[in-house]
């Protein structure tokens, strides 16, 4: 089978002008592919490049050099120096993003912040919002909080509002951040059946999970960040 | 797919002080653009310079038109651009005075753009305007009430109506939370995100508050000193600024 996304020789520093333009190289040469079905984990120490390989992966940080392709309507995209809308088009259709953190929108509902790239999609509002519903649902967050805007719920609440927001549509490459790291061991469950559906059903998936148990129950290969360009050890 | 506004070389001074100094970008349908910067870097007048309202020195604004196909925007007639400025375009300023007549009533305002479009019947207009009253959230009885006698919010939300009524394909907004108590802010900026999104618009959006530009845009342009010193999607930009000013800009903003 196709990869849905392959990496190569992709180079990430942070130069911080106002200490004098230090530099602090982050990523070097990393290579990594993932196919449908498969959930890579990424592994290794703190601060060494977890969140900033994951967030390169989304267009979020501006990779220096290398190549990151997707498969997006059956053609190879390359998004390091992606014009923002073609980025933008591949986020909309293609690949999903679950961040730690909400980024709260004022005054809308949470199950209209679920259901919003659905709708962006062009899924009926009334079909959507049954999807953000059930998914809502699943998740454990209760009915009357629905109709609310999400600012005032709780870091776990928030979360699931975000992993509902991402599994709305399903995107066929999925980057996970932590999608458990707030969670009671309830909702974790809950939160990794419903990741675990998605593998199985056919969706490339790249994640950083801390949980070891959740590592084991959705991970089917690791790569280590520490280790430039290597992809090893098969789980399961 | 073409572009819906092609710049090149923009650049426009005020006496020796050059305000923007070669522009260039490339405006897509749907496509949200925010021009972030200081205070006197010169982004109002760049957006000015977009919307015809100010001559540039140098360079080339080229608007693809549904009316009458790619034109070049400065080299319209008066009359032309006046017309494509109350039909496929909207202006929202930053202070709604500027952009509403303040001895009509609300629903003249919005009915005044409706008939620079053609319509004619009186009871369509009264009812259309109405109803966009109820889109921006303002009670469908104030329709007879001048803006004087609304408050800053409610009038923002009224330009709004106006601007949008005749259907525009691209609207420029000048700082159009400036000034306004943040809980009225954030309603507008929720009106303002649900109307793009539902109405397909493209946009130019000036402002200097860099939690609009993540809320509005897509993508960024950051300008110090007249010149673009980055630009990219919206919320790379904001994550991971590569520029020093950029750096600062986001480093300057006050954590709630």
């Amino acid at each position: 089978m196709l990869p849905a996304l392959c990496v190569s020789g992709l180079t990430k520093s942070f130069v911080i002008h106002a200490q004098g333009d230090l530099a602090l190289p982050v990523l070097r040469d990393v290579a990594l592919t993932v196919s449908p079905g498969e959930c890579l984990a990424l592994v290794g120490p703190s601060g060494a490049g977890k969140s900033t390989l994951l967030r390169s992966l989304y267009g979020n940080y501006r990779a220096d050099t290398g190549s990151i392709r997707i498969r997006h309507d059956g053609h190879w995209v390359e998004l390091v120096r992606a014009e923002p809308r073609r980025v933008l088009d591949v986020r909309r259709r293609t690949m999903g993003f679950v961040s730690q953190f909400l980024r709260v929108i004022p005054r809308v509902p949470a199950v209209d912040v679920v259901a919003e790239p659905a709708v962006r999609l062009g899924v009926g509002a009334d079909d959507a919002r049954r999807r953000a519903e059930s998914l809502l649902e699943v998740l454990g967050i209760p009915a009357k909080l629905w109709s609310l805007p999400p600012a005032t719920f709780s870091g776990g609440e928030q979360q699931r509002i975000n992993i509902a927001r991402s599994l709305i549509v399903d995107y066929p490459v999925l980057l996970l951040d932590e999608p458990t790291a707030s969670l009671d061991a309830d909702n974790r469950a809950g939160v990794v059946k419903l990741i675990h559906q998605r593998r199985e059903a056919g969706a490339a998936i790249v994640g950083i999970f801390h949980d070891v148990s959740v590592r084991d129950a959705l991970a089917t290969r690791i790569h280590d960040v520490a280790l430039p360009g290597t992809s090893v050890g098969v789980l399961a | 797919m073409k572009p819906i506004l092609s710049v090149r070389g923009l650049t426009k001074s005020f006496g020796r002080r050059v305000a923007c100094r070669d522009v260039a970008f490339e405006l897509w349908p749907g496509e949200v653009l925010g021009i972030v910067g200081e205070s006197g870097s010169g982004k109002t007048t760049l957006l000015n310079c977009l919307a015809g309202r100010l001559t540039p020195d140098a360079g080339s604004v080229d608007y693809d038109s549904a009316a009458y196909g790619p034109i070049d925007v400065h080299g319209l007639s008066e009359a032309r651009r006046r017309f494509l400025s109350r039909t496929e375009w909207g202006f929202v300023n930053q202070d709604a005075r500027d952009g509403l007549r303040m001895g009509v009533s609300a629903g003249a305002n919005i009915g005044e753009r409706l008939m620079a479009v053609g319509a004619r019947h009186y009871g369509e207009i009264r009812h259309t305007a109405s109803e966009w009253l109820g889109r921006v959230e303002i009670e469908q009885d104030r329709l007879d009430d001048r803006p004087t006698t609304y408050s800053g919010g409610m009038r923002q939300r009224l330009q709004i109506a106006r601007n949008l009524v005749s259907n525009p394909r691209l609207v420029f907004m000048d700082e159009p939370t400036g000034g306004l108590d943040v809980s009225v802010q954030a309603r507008i900026l929720d009106l303002l995100r649900s109307l793009v999104q539902t109405l397909h618009l493209s946009a130019v959006l000036v402002t200097h508050d860099l939690g609009v530009a993540r809320l509005l845009t897509h993508r960024l342009m950051v300008m110090q000193g007249g010149r673009v010193v980055e630009d990219g999607l919206t919320d790379q930009v904001l994550d991971d600024p590569q520029h020093a000013y950029t750096q600062m800009l986001v480093a300057s903003i006050l954590p709630v």
